[in-house]
Parts: structure tokens; C-alpha cells; sequence
């Protein structure tokens, strides 16, 4: 390749980039439209069969809830867990569920792109005139995912109604923000983890260990992990920011590893930055797919 | 402007290719999948681009959709940089993958040409129109209600080619539109093609792995092979390209050894029939009377060469240099 033609197609590279950049707002709009577009087309497809519909509801709602009869059952032995109570441990799981049932529910089948790449489906998406992002993200759209939804939010309300807070303005406003924010946060996890798969298209189980390991890992309170695991999903992967310290905040109980109290009130400020760190590393990965074309 | 819609530039194509070698070694190749390939296409034409398996085809194809990013070079399809502006081209462009569909598979089809229609923001009136057109020509009708995954190949393939076409692209690019289909099938997606670019003035690029769909469709055909363009230009050209041969047919009274006869050689025996090749350019009238002097002739027939007997050839020529 001779200088002048390298030149050439490194402005070309960057005007690429410029025009991204200049656009980002727009795509986000684009992709927001495609996005309710295919959503609304599956949600029309399964909504013809309504009674295997509710069983599905129904279906995802039962498998999710048994993670919380182990709880329950654990508790039927012992009197704590780490320290905390059963009241104290479901407001735990109810908003850890509640977030992660959110971004599953909207992000949930970005886990397929390593097979889409695999198979080559992904170039059929890429001729598209909508962003691919929001192409792969409603795919299959399952609107069965409110079982996991439904499911966190009513042991959160049992939470609620048995737990003896002392609720103030600011603690009221926080479960609603720890939701949303949480929700956030997951769907970075999911978008980054499928840019991941841009490369390693087997990486799906390793994603699976992030956002479904991870709804775990925040069903239980901290004290029960060891400090290691718990400095990583706080300066790592940030999901202690989805539940954990805002939720401590409203338990009063004290924060792991001695954090700072004015923590709880980052998770916004953390899903902000996870959002266009995500959208990077998405960026990043189709760019090397269309250089590489696997 | 009109007379180059499409344009390549001196495009090139890149891969670095890993390999294992060990347990933990990789060793790094670099592929010219496509090597500094120039031509260019008028609005309206209609051309075929073939060549082996792994020729860079589609990798071609690809960087005109604006999938791939080319390493060098440049493209333009309708005036737009496919690689810089992919989803405006989409607008612009039609493609169909024959070898895996751009349908939503577990939904019937019907629910996926409405979805185009959306996405492609395509006017209602355009919309009906299209639709009505590509339902009678391609025989769709009873099928709009079926789940995509319930649909045999050619039936897929015709609705992929309907949905490729609702929004009026400019550009209709078919990578390998007939592959695997039957006769019947085959014959209609032609039908429709040929009707496409009479009619619409839709500019036409074809992969395809049979012959006969050039023959049919395509004035011009483009050869690739190991990432080069080694013949651009009509058809028939193609014949006159390196030396053409045709084929003289005997049948003998019996098994013999091969036939010994000047300015033919034998290619194949099969029992008392005989294959000889001879070259294109001579009568076939000498060669028979000499075969039939010295041997029990008992029919015989001459056979021209087909396209992809003369295809085969150059490749074959090409990779001997």
C-alpha cells in the first residue's frame, strides 16, 4: 500500500469516527425507535398464543423465585446470614432482582451475538438501515422476562412491609434510583459483555457469569463474601453499586471495606459513566468485525 | 456519475488469519482476500461476478454493503462510501444472502415484510405496490402467513428476494440466489430477476456457482480468482479467453485402449465411449474421418464447450503460472 493511499485511508477512518461522534445523539434515537419497533413485533407474535404466554410468565416467575425459597429455606436453620436478617435479605434480593429483571428483560438477548457472529447472521443485521445494537437487543424480545420482575418486586414489598426502617425522604427516593440505576448498570454488562464476543465468540458463559452470577452475588449480603470479591465488584465491575451500598444505606448497616457513607448516592453518576464505556467497547468490537470479518 | 453507480477502486482486502500450531502457538498469516480489484458498473446493468469458492466473492460483496471495511482502496455504490455511511446505503441497497436468510425466522413472513416496511420507512402507497408485485410474481401468496422456518429453501429464497426489494433500492446485490434450489424454483427466481432490471432499471450484481444463471440473465460477466479480477467483460468473450476446445464423442464396437489420432487428445474413457479434445478453432470433419478409418466406429457426436468447462480451464491455467 503506497503513503499516499495509507493517507487516504486513515482520513477516511477518521472521518468515520467524527461522523459517529457527531451522530451518537441521533443513533440513540434511531436505535430507541428500531429498538420499540422489533420489541412491538415480538410482543404481537407472542401475544397470539396467549395461554403459552402465561405459562411462560409463569414459568420464568417460578424458576427464578426458587433462588429465593433457598434463601427462605437457609433461614428456616439458621437466624442470620452474615449478619443480617431475612427481612434484611430480601430487601437485598428484591432490589437486586428487580434491576437485573429490568436489563434482562430490555438486554437480555445480547448474549446471542457470539453465535450471530458464528454463524454469519450478524452481516444480515448489518445492511440494515438501524443501528445493530438495537437490532440484536430486541431480538426475540421476551416479554415472559416480567416473571423475574414480578417476582423481585414482591419479595422487595414483603421486604418492605416487615423490615422497621426509619424512612426518610432521601431513603424513599433511594429504592426507586437503586432500581433504575442497577437496571443501568446490567445492561452495560450485558452490551459490554457481547462487544466481548466480537473476539472470543464462545464468551457467551463467561457474559452468563457477569449479569446472571453477578443478580446472585447481590441476592447476599457482603459480609458473607470474601473482601476480595467484593473490592472487584466495587472497583472492577461496579455491581455493588447497583444494591449494595445504596441498600445499606437505607438498612443502616455499616458498608464493606469501610467505604465512604456518601457512596450510596453514586449509582446514577456510575450508570452515566458504564453507559458510554459500554457503547465504546460495543463500538470497538464491530469495528474490529468489519475489518475482520469474524 | 450514471456510468460508474458502482465503483472499485484499487480495493484490497486484508485478513490476518491465526492458526494453531501448538498448544499455545498461533502462527499469523496474512490473506489477500481481495487484491487492488478495479471495475466499475453503470446504473441498470446487470453483471455476474464468479469465480471459485474462497476467490473473494464475498468478501466483494461485503465491502460493497459496507459489512466490511476495506484495507485499501476505494468504493463508492451510488455515490455513497458503503464502509463510511453503511446505514444510509442501506436505504439505497438490496441484498440477499442465498445461503442464510434476512427473514425473522420463527415469525411468518407476513410479519417480517411489515417490519420492513417500518424500518425502511418505506411510503404506504410504495409499500403496497411493491408487495402486491412481489406476491404475484414470486408466487408468495399462500405463503404469508408461514413461519420463515417452515418454508422449503426456494420458497425462503423468493421471500428473501420480495424483502430485499419493498424498499425500491437502486442496488440489488444476490450472493448465490439460487443455490440449492430445483429447477422450478430456479427458473422463476430468474424470471423475476430479468423482469427486475428490464423494467425497474435495478442495477443487478450476481454471485452464483451456476453458470447457467449468467447465461440467463447477465451480459457481462466479471472472473475472480484468488482475490484478482482475471476477466472482465461480454459472455461470450469468455470463449475466446486461452484456447477453447471442444469435444468429439465416439463410440466404438468395443473397450479399446485410448485412440491414437493426430490433433486430438483423449480425456476420458468410459467402456467402448471415448472422449477427444480438440481445439475450438479446427473442423471437426478431419478428425472424425481419421478416427472413423482406424477404428469401429459406431456413433459418434461433437460437443461445444461449455462456459464452465472454459472457466475451469482458466483458473486451471491461472494457478499453473
Amino acid at each position: 500500500m503506497g503513503a499516499a493511499e495509507a493517507a487516504e485511508t486513515l482520513r477516511v477512518a477518521e472521518r468515520a469516527e467524527v461522523g459517529e461522534a457527531l451522530g451518537a445523539a441521533g443513533q440513540v434515537r434511531a436505535g430507541v425507535r428500531a429498538y420499540r419497533m422489533i420489541a412491538a413485533m415480538w410482543i404481537r407474535s407472542t401475544m397470539a398464543y396467549r395461554a403459552s404466554f402465561a405459562m411462560a410468565v409463569f414459568g420464568n416467575f417460578a424458576a427464578t423465585g426458587l433462588d429465593f425459597v433457598g434463601i427462605l429455606l437457609m433461614f428456616s436453620h439458621v437466624d442470620a446470614l452474615g449478619g443480617y436478617t431475612l427481612p434484611e435479605v430480601a430487601f437485598l434480593y428484591g432490589t437486586a432482582g428487580a434491576a437485573f429483571g429490568l436489563s434482562d428483560l430490555v438486554m437480555g438477548s445480547m448474549d446471542r451475538l457470539g453465535s450471530r457472529v458464528r454463524d454469519g447472521t450478524l452481516d444480515t443485521l448489518l445492511v440494515r438501515p438501524v443501528p445493530v445494537l438495537a437490532q440484536i437487543a430486541a431480538d426475540r424480545f421476551a416479554l415472559r422476562r416480567l416473571g423475574r420482575i414480578t417476582q423481585g418486586l414482591l419479595v422487595l414489598g414483603y421486604a418492605l412491609v416487615v423490615l422497621d426502617i426509619e424512612w426518610t425522604p432521601l431513603k424513599v427516593l433511594m429504592v426507586p434510583m437503586m432500581i433504575l440505576s442497577g437496571a443501568v448498570i446490567f445492561a452495560s454488562v450485558f452490551v459490554a459483555g457481547a462487544a466481548f464476543q466480537f473476539w472470543a465468540q464462545d464468551a457467551s458463559q463467561v457474559q452468563n457469569s457477569f449479569t446472571y452470577g453477578g443478580v446472585t452475588l447481590l441476592q447476599y449480603p457482603p459480609t458473607v463474601f470474601a473482601k476480595d470479591l467484593v473490592r472487584g465488584v466495587t472497583f472492577v465491575l461496579p455491581l455493588a453499586f447497583v444494591n449494595w451500598l445504596p441498600a445499606l444505606y437505607v438498612l443502616g448497616r455499616p458498608y464493606p471495606l469501610d467505604l465512604p457513607f456518601w457512596l450510596a448516592f453514586l449509582p446514577p453518576l456510575v450508570a452515566g459513566v458504564c453507559c458510554p464505556l459500554a457503547g465504546a467497547a460495543w463500538r470497538m468490537g464491530l469495528r474490529s468485525y468489519r475489518s475482520t470479518g469474524s | 456519475m450514471e456510468s460508474d453507480f458502482i465503483q472499485l477502486d484499487g480495493v484490497e482486502k486484508v485478513f490476518d488469519v491465526r492458526r494453531k500450531t501448538g498448544r499455545l502457538r498461533r502462527e499469523k498469516t496474512r490473506v489477500r482476500a481481495v487484491d487492488a480489484i478495479s471495475f466499475s458498473v453503470p446504473r441498470g446493468e446487470m453483471v455476474g461476478y464468479i469465480g471459485p469458492n474462497g476467490a473473494g466473492k464475498s468478501t466483494t460483496i461485503k465491502m460493497l454493503t459496507g459489512i466490511l471495511t476495506p484495507s485499501a482502496g476505494r468504493v463508492r455504490v451510488a455515490g455513497i462510501d458503503p464502509a463510511r455511511e453503511r446505514t444510509r446505503l442501506a436505504r439505497h441497497i438490496g441484498v440477499v444472502f442465498g445461503q442464510r436468510t434476512t427473514l425473522w425466522w420463527d415469525l411468518p413472513l407476513r410479519d417480517s415484510y411489515r417490519l420492513m416496511h417500518r424500518m425502511y420507512r418505506i411510503p404506504d402507497d410504495r409499500f403496497k405496490v411493491n408487495m402486491a408485485r412481489c406476491v404475484e410474481l414470486l408466487d408468495l401468496g399462500e405463503l404469508l402467513d408461514v413461519p420463515v422456518r417452515q418454508l422449503s429453501l426456494g420458497q425462503r429464497m423468493r421471500g428473501d428476494i420480495a424483502a430485499a426489494l419493498l424498499h425500491d433500492p437502486e442496488v440489488l446485490y444476490l450472493d448465490e440466489p439460487t443455490i440449492g434450489l430445483d429447477v422450478i424454483s430456479k427458473a422463476k427466481v430468474r424470471d423475476f430477476l430479468r423482469d427486475l432490471n428490464t423494467e425497474r432499471g435495478t442495477t443487478v450484481l450476481l454471485t452464483t456457482h451456476d453458470l447457467t444463471d449468467i447465461e440467463q440473465l447477465c451480459k457481462r460477466v466479471m472472473v475472480i480468482d484468488h482475490g484478482r479480477l482475471v476477466y472482465d467483460g461480454a459472455l461470450a468473450g469468455l470463449h475466446e479467453v486461452g484456447e477453447s476446445e471442444r469435444t468429439l464423442v465416439v463410440d466404438l464396437e468395443r473397450e479399446l485402449p485410448p485412440v491414437e489420432v493426430a490433433g486430438a487428445r483423449v480425456v476420458k474413457v468410459e467402456g467402448p465411449r471415448q472422449w477427444l479434445a480438440f481445439p475450438a478453432s479446427v473442423s471437426a470433419a478431419p478428425l472424425v474421418a481419421a478416427v472413423a478409418q482406424r477404428y469401429p466406429l459406431v456413433d459418434l457426436s461433437v460437443r461445444e464447450q461449455d462456459i464452465e468447462a472454459v472457466i475451469a480451464k482458466m483458473y486451471a491455467d491461472r494457478s499453473a503460472l
